[in-house]
């Protein structure tokens, strides 16, 4: 039996296809989520390196904040319900997941078997998001992806106190025209982003082994910022970014077992 | 040029509540205008000030936060708000604040007008930011502000001091109002007064209360609309009649297994907070459109007064919602969730009311933590629109709803 899950996020669009809810047959991950062709191309690359159709889907279940926007499924499931899934598939002992992606950040508490007992989202404010590091990253002219490598090179990571993005902006601005590393500067930007997270994350009861999902969590310097800041060692997989579509996939597959 | 397609609808049933309690909102505003254009005084009047005192001395008031609520309801909110902001006023100050004092000055909004003040009267027992409001106000219209203080009370029960502080400036300002208008004081039509208010309360909190069948018989955001009588006319006895009524159809819409929530109710929820009104639409239907039924809303409670003299008014007045304590609100709340058998709480981080916002990340723990409930919140603004994303609203409600359904299937 095969089922597909699709995660169309506010940045990317990712695909994974599950045989029996046991086996990852595929994935696929694109930039360019809602609005764009993501999504179709996202799904045309799942199918192609699969060999597989979407005839052969037994079930399809769509999330992420394009999910109502899918015409490929009957079901809609939220992000939150999809990362739970995902992060207990590849972490069983995880039960607690924090999820940064595009334009929001989440905590997801988990009961024993893997079921969302609780969550928590940011407020309105995109800081503590992927967005804000691609602003900062964008100021820096470095990709977002190398952010973890520039952190671990840090002396003395620069204080970055504002909260807004525009604030921060400006603030890193100036920071760099003082002469600031920019090494320094990338860890303070991803101990920021962590800071915020970290305050959300302790409003919820912060239960152990924690995990990162979305597409931050392969930052590796907001990573251990945020380790330092909850007290806890986090979990991380390279399919973390996938748990969404992974989840959705879990989804329909118990849905129509 | 396409025909329009209008659906039909069967006229209103005047003997029905709904029709009812529309005509005295409405006839709220008419009724003022009327006595302006007579030439008899108007005045302004906050949400929770003691109603019973116009009322009996026979004045025409109209509420600024009923009429900004219906202005965004009806799509003004922004417009009005950035005339507020042109004058310099932050966008961090409450939206009802915004659109009335933006009224104020340009004296039209074909959303809801009303007519304009010859005297205001604000109670600060249900928000802080409304003293600099009228204060504001009265600078600007030139026109006299009676400002009665009900501190913020820190203990369960309201002390006789407390009692004997409000019930001073309760007089005071009738006084003053006799002075400012000419009208005068009677004890007798001040009983008929109470005994209205009393009989609309009593038949308000019970209609409200009906949310405890399963079913519930009615739809929570019919709460929102009708809380308009209970705001501007709680004193009247067709108010009382139309409560009376709207109970009557309550009892008899269990009775019949019928309800004007017109869905499969699969879950019952609290809504904590101000209604979002330039998006009502949108938020019910995100509920609905899951079997989704808001039963039970404090806000709807907060207007419900019960008291059998003048001190005892004095006392249910400093007992409203936002003047009391954490412990107490919450226990309140809890009361309600338990009471009508709630499943979630969703909360809405409304950016205009500080006051009540900047407690519900605690109290919202802890009224979840209570009834065993999951809780979500969203952000949004009671009357500027430019606070709310549905988007983001969705997906909350969406999580909210997955953890009931994993809570039903557990049981």
């Amino acid at each position: 039996m095969y089922t597909l899950g699709i995660d169309i996020g506010s940045t990317t669009s990712k695909c994974v296809i599950l045989e029996d809810g046991a086996n990852i047959v595929a994935s696929s991950l694109v930039v360019g989520g809602i609005g764009t062709s993501g999504p179709e191309q996202a799904l045309s690359r799942v199918f192609q390196d699969s060999g597989l159709t979407r005839e052969q889907m037994d079930g399809v279940a769509a999330t992420g904040y394009g999910r109502n926007r899918c015409g490929e499924t009957e079901l809609k499931v939220s992000e939150l319900t999809c990362h739970g899934l995902g992060a207990h598939f590849v972490f069983p002992q995880v039960r607690t997941i924090i999820d940064i992606g595009g334009q929001d950040a989440k905590v997801i508490s988990l009961d024993d078997a893997g079921r969302m007992q609780n969550f928590l989202m940011n407020d309105k404010c995109e800081a503590g998001t992927g967005r804000f590091l691609d602003v900062m990253a964008n100021i820096l002219c470095i990709p977002v992806n190398d952010f973890g490598d520039w952190a671990a090179k840090a002396k003395a990571p620069a204080s970055i106190s504002s909260t807004c993005t525009v604030f921060a902006e400006s603030e890193v601005i100036s920071q760099l025209a003082a002469g600031t590393e920019t090494a320094d500067l990338v860890a303070g930007i991803c101990a920021s982003v962590a800071g915020r997270v970290a305050s959300l994350a302790k409003r919820i009861n912060i239960v152990p082994e924690v995990c990162m999902s979305g597409g931050v969590a392969q930052n590796s310097g907001v990573r251990l910022a945020l380790a330092e800041a909850i007290g806890q060692p986090i979990e991380f997989s390279p399919l973390a970014q996938l748990f969404g579509a992974l989840g959705a996939a879990l989804y329909a597959y118990h849905k129509i077992k | 040029m396409s025909e329009e397609i209008k659906k039909h609808r069967p006229p209103p049933d005047p003997n029905s509540a709904k029709y009812k309690l529309g005509q005295i909102a409405a006839k709220a505003y008419s009724d003022a205008q009327e006595a302006k254009d007579r030439g008899e005084m108007v005045g302004w009047c906050s949400s929770n000030f003691p109603v019973e005192i116009p009322e009996t001395l026979g004045l025409a008031v109209v509420y600024p936060e009923n009429q900004a609520a219906g202005i965004a309801a009806r799509g003004g909110g922004e417009r009005m708000c950035q005339i507020s902001e042109a004058d310099g006023y932050s966008n961090d100050i409450c939206a009802y604040a915004r659109i009335s004092l933006a009224y104020a000055k340009i004296k039209d909004a074909p959303e809801q007008n009303m007519p304009q003040p010859d005297f205001l009267l604000c109670c600060n027992n249900i928000c802080n930011c409304m003293i600099k409001w009228y204060e504001n106000l009265a600078i600007e219209l030139n026109i006299p502000l009676i400002m009665i203080d009900i501190p913020f009370n820190p203990d369960y029960e309201v002390s006789d001091a407390q009692v004997a502080y409000v019930r001073d400036q309760f007089w005071a300002a009738i006084h003053q109002l006799e002075e400012i208008t000419g009208k005068k004081w009677s004890d007798e039509k001040y009983k008929e007064v109470m005994e209205y208010s009393g009989r609309t309360s009593r038949a308000w909190l019970a209609a409200t209360a009906c949310a405890h069948y399963e079913p519930s018989p009615f739809n929570g955001f019919d709460l929102l609309n009708h809380m308009a009588v209970m705001v501007t006319a709680r004193g009247k006895k067709e108010a009382a009649e139309a409560m009376e009524t709207l109970l009557k159809e309550y009892e008899d819409n269990h009775a019949k297994g019928v309800s004007t929530f017109r869905a499969e109710e699969k879950y019952r929820i609290m809504f904590e907070g101000i209604a979002c009104w330039p998006y009502l639409r949108a938020t019910s239907t995100g509920l609905k459109s899951r079997g989704i039924n808001m039963v039970t809303t404090i806000y709807a409670d907060a207007f419900g007064f019960i008291y059998k003299d003048f001190d005892d008014m004095c006392r249910a007045y400093c007992k409203v919602p936002n003047a009391i304590n954490l412990e107490y609100a919450r226990d309140k709340r809890v009361k309600l969730c338990k009471d009508n058998h709630v499943e979630g709480l969703l909360v809405h981080t409304n950016r205009s009311c500080k006051l009540w916002s900047g407690f519900m990340y605690e109290m919202s723990r802890q009224i979840g933590q209570e009834c065993n409930i999951p809780v979500a919140s969203f952000d949004g603004d009671q009357a500027d629109p430019r606070n709310f994303s549905e988007a983001q609203y969705d997906t909350r409600v969406q999580g909210l709803t997955e953890i009931m359904e994993i809570n039903k299937e557990a049981k």
